[in-house]
């Protein structure tokens, strides 16, 4: 039994492990203690306390980060105007580019990291995956002729278009949202 | 000179007229012409200290005005003292109300200035103004009551729209600079650009970079086709290349360009067109704006790269091999603003390609995310420091920072006057060794000599305040967050640093004694700054009591409890207490 609990980390027990949350989240990193509640002050004591919490496998050296939703008023100091030019840019940064994904008939919606796909079939794959359906094939002539559904994008200009048209790198650059249209509305996509 | 020396040595405080004793044979026309050459309001204020002539003398020749705190004097104690003035300076709220700590209405309203202008100073050309509320209201008005106004610059105001910028480019009919920088401002369309008059051609200065919606672009290039004097063109995100390139080839004398958006997709002709278009700008020396931009368009730059000082990336996202690349062609950059998606790597080409470089500014692109481990580290700044031995102004925003990185930083660059480093995470310590930051402001302190602004970050003790106090002999502006272990800290900085002219401190342990030991020098400041310290509003009522030369005053969070004073605001003032403060603005 000791060598079992030995050999935790080989085993990858992570993984598999049960627990509530869509896949693909990570509660663990996010237990670190923030030293800071709004406006007030930790005393150096305390910050010692949670380095040890951190542990010493940190690599990027971040013994401090803060639970996700602490956020001090006004920290750090960057303009607010500023700020609100920022959050936009999100997509641009290296943290991933997230559009909302609606589906005719789903109660809710999700939201996926283009980032993560490389092509087209990728994402559709991953569409089917998540909303257990099948798209089919895209073809220029028939689009997903034959499918019920045809995945869509909002486009920077506000229309909607058939995804796969575009050369993926445009595609990504300008998909606001996706929507995976349904039955005779999808069908009528296909045509010219 | 000798009636002079005779003077200064005689009447230094007299109550004499001029006219009695001490008949001069440098006759007041002749001194009031000498005094009009001086332009430094500094010389003029101790030039105003020498004997009362000297003192007429100056207030009857000076033409600018700068206030750095709007409640310190009022309008009519200006227009008192100073009879000729055609260009103003003011700057109404605390700083740290860009990061939203000041609640909104309180105070620092332009139009009570603006109303005693217009009745002492018809003539007014000028006025800039930083932190003001300004309303539509006041800017009809001052465009209604200044027939000659010539320059209106508007940083981080708040209160007006694109209605009271209507008004304005209506109305001033000699208008040479219009400057709107980010402000507060509700913006209800472009169409304020097309007030300009069909004949008006005086504009020398434009920048609507921080305006969301688009304007006319027929009515822009009309514009700038007839200015010919314009130096300064900030134009925003809505004007594309295809326009940008238009305008450049009317205005190929400019000095000063922000970009539109620089993201199109250019055919090869564009291309070539807008590095003409740019090679024609002989005098470019600061460029700005670029959103968007991407390494496909950024080479258009390259033909007027050579000759830029002033690069503001700071809307553009550049990863580094973008920026890399842009910096090989800016070989004598004096000033760079950008954001940390460069990276270190991206610090380094900074440190390789700019060896004149003199300030640098990196912004955090994503600040608020706690998730973010990206941006710029100590290396990269350790990077630029090696490479850029000039540089005197630093804004650093990281995520990392050890002690031995600064100290090497400020070996390589001793002359800093500006020094602000922000490491994200309050409290943060030295990321290898695990403890307090002290000992990289202590080297900043003792080898900065020149210091003249610092803003401090990361897990800080008393012995940071403890140098700072002993070492940063020239220090004017100190900023302070999460730091600090006692009251001795700001005693330390309060009783050594003896230019200290503003001081703003948040959520440190500071309290009613290290309030109480600055009292005699609060006098010599501009203004002291603390919230969310351990600060009492007894101790403030005692502050106020022994300082009657001081404003103090209060404002409490919702949430406190009656003793605790949550948001400090002292400065010294000859208007005495605020008449016009909102209920959640206690003076003491």
């Amino acid at each position: 039994m000791d060598s079992f609990v030995g050999h935790e980390n080989d085993l990858n027990l992570k993984a598999t492990e049960l627990r509530l949350g869509l896949p693909g989240t990570d509660e663990s990193e996010k237990e670190m203690m923030c030293s800071f509640k709004n406006n007030k002050r930790a005393s150096p004591e305390s910050v010692e306390d949670s380095e040890s919490v951190a542990g010493s496998d940190d690599k990027h050296g971040n013994r401090e980060t803060p639970a996700a939703k602490t956020q001090v008023i006004g920290w750090p100091p960057v303009r607010s105007y500023r700020k609100n030019c920022l959050q936009p840019k999100k997509a641009e940064a290296e943290t991933g580019i997230y559009v909302k994904v609606s589906m005719d008939g789903a109660p809710y919606l999700r939201k996926i990291d283009l980032k993560v796909y490389n092509c087209y079939p990728e994402l559709l794959k991953a569409l089917e995956n998540m909303f257990k359906i099948t798209i089919g094939e895209y073809s220029e002539r028939e689009g997903y002729q034959g499918s019920e559904y045809a995945p869509t994008y909002e486009d920077k200009d506000g229309d909607w278009m058939l995804v796969g048209d575009v050369p993926w790198d445009m595609f990504m650059s300008s998909c606001k949202r996706l929507r995976i249209m349904k039955g005779s509305e999808a069908r009528g996509l296909g045509c010219a | 000179m000798d009636s002079i020396s005779k003077k200064t040595k005689d009447s230094p405080n007299s109550t004499d007229s001029p006219e009695s004793t001490h008949p001069s044979s440098f006759p007041d026309e002749v001194l009031e012409g000498v005094l009009s050459l001086l332009s430094f309001n500094k010389d003029r204020s101790s030039v105003s200290l020498v004997c009362k002539d000297w003192y007429n003398a100056e207030r009857w020749t000076r033409t600018k005005v700068f206030i750095g705190n709007c409640y310190s004097v009022s309008p009519e104690i200006v227009a008192r003292r100073f009879p000729k003035i055609r260009s103003i300076i003011l700057k109404g709220k605390p700083r740290f109300s860009d990061f939203n700590l000041v609640p909104e209405n309180w105070g620092a309203d332009i139009q009570s200035w603006l109303v005693v202008f217009a009745r002492v100073y018809p003539f007014l050309e000028e006025l800039r103004l930083k932190r003001m509320t300004v309303s539509d209201e006041s800017l009809e008005f001052l465009a209604a009551s200044f027939p000659g106004f010539k320059a209106l610059s508007l940083s981080s105001c708040d209160g007006f729209s694109t209605d009271g910028l209507k008004a304005i480019a209506t109305h001033c009919k000699n208008l040479i600079e219009l400057d709107i920088q980010d402000n507060g401002m509700d913006d209800f369309g472009g169409g304020w650009l097309s007030c300009f008059p069909e004949n008006f051609a005086s504009l020398e200065v434009l920048n609507f970079a921080s305006l969301n919606s688009e304007v006319n672009f027929d009515a822009l290039e009309r514009l700038v086709t007839r200015c010919k004097s314009l130096k300064v063109l900030r134009v925003n995100k809505g004007i594309t290349l295809e326009q940008l390139q238009r305008l450049l080839m009317r205005a190929p004398q400019l000095m000063e360009l922000g970009t539109g958006s620089f993201q199109q997709d250019l055919t090869p002709r564009q291309c070539a067109e807008l590095e003409s278009a740019f090679s024609n700008c002989k005098n470019l020396h600061t460029v700005s704006g670029l959103w968007e931009a991407n390494s496909l368009n950024l080479p258009i730059l390259y033909p007027a790269c050579a000759s830029l000082v002033f690069l503001n990336l700071i809307d553009a996202t550049l990863q580094s091999g973008e920026l890399a690349k842009l910096l090989a062609h800016c070989p004598n950059l004096r000033r760079l603003w950008v954001q940390d998606t460069v990276e270190d790597k991206g610090l380094e080409a900074v440190g390789s390609c700019c060896p004149l470089l003199e300030e640098l500014r990196v912004f955090p692109a994503d600040p608020f995310d706690p998730d973010i481990l990206h941006g710029v580290t100590e290396s990269g700044f350790v990077a630029v420091s090696r490479g850029c031995r000039r540089l005197r102004y630093v804004l650093y925003f990281c995520r990392q920072m050890t002690n031995a990185a600064v100290a090497t930083i400020v070996q390589n660059c001793p002359d800093f006057t500006h020094f602000r480093l922000c490491i994200i995470n309050p409290g943060q310590p030295d990321h290898l060794t695990n403890e307090p930051m002290d000992e990289a402001f202590g080297a900043v302190v003792k080898t900065c000599t020149k210091l003249q602004r610092l803003s401090v970050s990361g897990l800080l003790t008393d012995l940071t305040f403890e140098y700072i106090g002993k070492y940063a002999k020239n220090l004017e502006t100190l900023s302070v967050a999460f730091a600090g272990s006692s009251d001795r800290g700001m005693q330390c900085v309060l009783g050594g640093c003896s230019k200290l002219r503003k001081l703003e401190i948040r959520d440190c342990p500071f309290g009613n004694a290290a309030l109480l030991s600055g009292l005699e020098k609060y006098e010599s400041m501009r203004s002291l700054w603390m919230s969310a310290c351990n600060v009492t509003m007894n101790g403030c009522r005692l502050l106020a009591r022994e300082m009657p030369w001081l404003n103090v005053e209060v404002m409490k969070d919702e949430e406190s409890d009656d003793s605790h004073a949550d948001k400090v605001y002292v400065y010294r003032s000859v208007a005495g207490p605020r008449r016009d403060a909102p209920p959640f603005v206690m003076t003491l």
